[in-house]
């Protein structure tokens, strides 16, 4: 992976003594090796991946389960043909090659979330969601529970106070952000759910660029916001 | 828990069948049946399992590791299909056998199966013994393969060299021990899980369920998984540390 500029605040912020890099809870990872994470939080968790080395330290763990797993599978019968079925498609293709590894990080969006959201993520519908508060919906490949977004938060504002009726995965692409609990910077993951209350706010000195997944709307829970709470929709319904 | 009603386009008769009871049971037999597997047979050990059918004649003698790992070499430098023939003798039936478990019918289970094994001769260059064994390799081909066909994500096909999905050298648990020791252990460890531990990550692996899934099926709280799935991942860590 490329080092990134020092003078980067969340680069600072990433190298800084105090700061622990977030990594996602092990069984959103354990989801994703076993096959079983639908699109939208595929799409975070590898993005996430690419940018985060102990999370594909523990990835690696869960994907040796997989191997181990189908080791341990009883095997299928096949059909008589299968082997001569197997080498006449090798005959109709082209020898092994080794693959171009591909830059899975080369820009400020990996590769990952980059297939969603286009060459330009100014070019994006953006919606305002509260003042310094922008969303932009990334479309599927098919309807899932969870909605995947870019969420940028102009520098120094912040997420009115809120808790959560499901599960919100927040990844900072660029920039840094801290909800009370933990400060989180390029490549950190803030889970929450139901037992979290908190108000994002981004670094002072630049804007901070997240991709969100939830698979239900936040519910505000500060003095003002209670009012504002059928106005605000960080997902849909 | 919303999450489950529309995740899982296979397996769903499954998913309405299951009883915490049976899952249980279920478990039990997996945790027995996770003995460690290097140049055991495995035919009959998953005994209680009653999809898919096992092969009917006995198992030929399983290839050890270096032996797999010698033959995916010999078709990436030299497109060997005597070695290819037999990654193929134990692993298609292997892999057609996890699509099968994960709701794929015979026949697409076999075409699936056509595929990932092509994609293993094909890609056999880019496996680099270090990073993983070739079951967890293939392991990874025949899941991204399996998620292309049934889910039809817009997700661009996932290479399974992917180096964003790759530990960094210096993160892998132990430089002097390479991965495919790293999995022996693996399989003992599993084994040694505590029954509901096991039960979770059967259920994620060989039931595509999702810890939100998981816990509205077998009406869990969503905590109570999380924190079974989170005790399953830190054993398997502190395995690896200790046991050095």
């Amino acid at each position: 992976m490329k080092a990134h500029s020092m003078t980067d605040p969340a680069q600072i912020l990433a190298h800084s003594p105090a700061h622990i890099p977030a990594h996602i809870p092990d069984e959103w990872l354990l989801d994703h090796a076993a096959g079983a994470t639908p699109e939208p939080v595929a799409v975070l968790v590898e993005a996430h991946l690419a940018l985060s080395a102990p999370a594909r330290a523990t990835y690696a763990r869960l994907a040796a389960v997989g191997g181990v797993l189908l080791e341990q599978q009883s095997p299928a019968d096949l059909a008589p043909d299968a082997f001569a079925r197997m080498l006449a498609r090798i005959d109709a293709s082209p020898a092994p090659v080794a693959a171009i590894a591909p830059a899975a990080t080369a820009g400020l969006l990996p590769a990952a979330v980059s297939a969603y959201a286009g060459p330009s993520i100014d070019a994006l519908d953006w919606r305002r969601v509260v003042r310094g508060v922008e969303q932009a919906t990334l479309k599927l490949g098919r309807p899932s529970p969870y909605e995947l977004s870019l969420l940028r938060i102009a520098a120094g504002k912040s997420i009115p106070q809120h808790t959560h009726e499901g599960d919100e995965l927040l990844l900072v692409l660029a920039g840094s952000f801290e909800d009370g609990r933990a400060g989180y910077a390029r490549g950190d993951v803030c889970a929450a759910d139901a037992s979290v209350d908190h108000a994002p706010v981004a670094d002072r000195a630049t804007d901070c660029l997240c991709l969100h997944v939830a698979n239900a709307p936040i519910k505000l829970t500060g003095p003002f916001g209670r009012f504002l709470n059928p106005l605000l929709k960080l997902a849909r319904r | 828990m919303r999450i489950a009603s529309d995740m899982m386009p296979v397996n769903r008769a499954e998913t309405l069948a299951l009883h915490p009871a049976a899952a249980t049971a279920a478990a039990a037999a997996l945790a027995g049946a996770l003995a460690p597997f290097l140049n055991r047979s495995i035919q009959g050990a998953m005994a209680n399992d009653s999809d898919p059918p096992p092969l009917g004649a006995p198992a030929p003698e399983t290839p050890t590791l270096d032996a797999l790992v010698r033959d995916l070499g010999a078709v990436a430098s030299r497109q060997d299909r005597a070695a290819f023939a037999r990654l193929f003798a134990h692993f298609a039936p292997r892999v057609k056998g996890y699509l099968m478990r994960l709701g794929a019918e015979r026949a697409q289970a076999d075409d699936l199966m056509q595929d990932v094994m092509l994609t293993v001769w094909r890609k056999a260059p880019g496996y680099d013994p270090k990073m993983a064994s070739p079951g967890t390799w293939i392991f990874a081909i025949a899941r991204n393969r399996r998620i292309d066909a049934l889910r039809r994500d817009k997700r661009a096909d996932l290479d399974p060299d992917d180096p964003g999905l790759m530990p960094d050298a210096a993160a892998l648990p132990d430089r002097t021990l390479d991965a495919r020791l790293w999995e022996t252990r693996l399989a003992g460890a599993i084994a040694d899980l505590p029954p509901e531990q096991a039960q979770m990550l059967r259920l994620a692996y060989y039931e595509d369920r999702s810890h939100g899934d998981i816990a509205s099926s077998l009406r869990l709280p969503l905590g109570t998984v999380k924190s079974r799935l989170r005790l399953a991942v830190a054993r398997l860590r502190t395995m690896f540390e200790n046991d050095t």
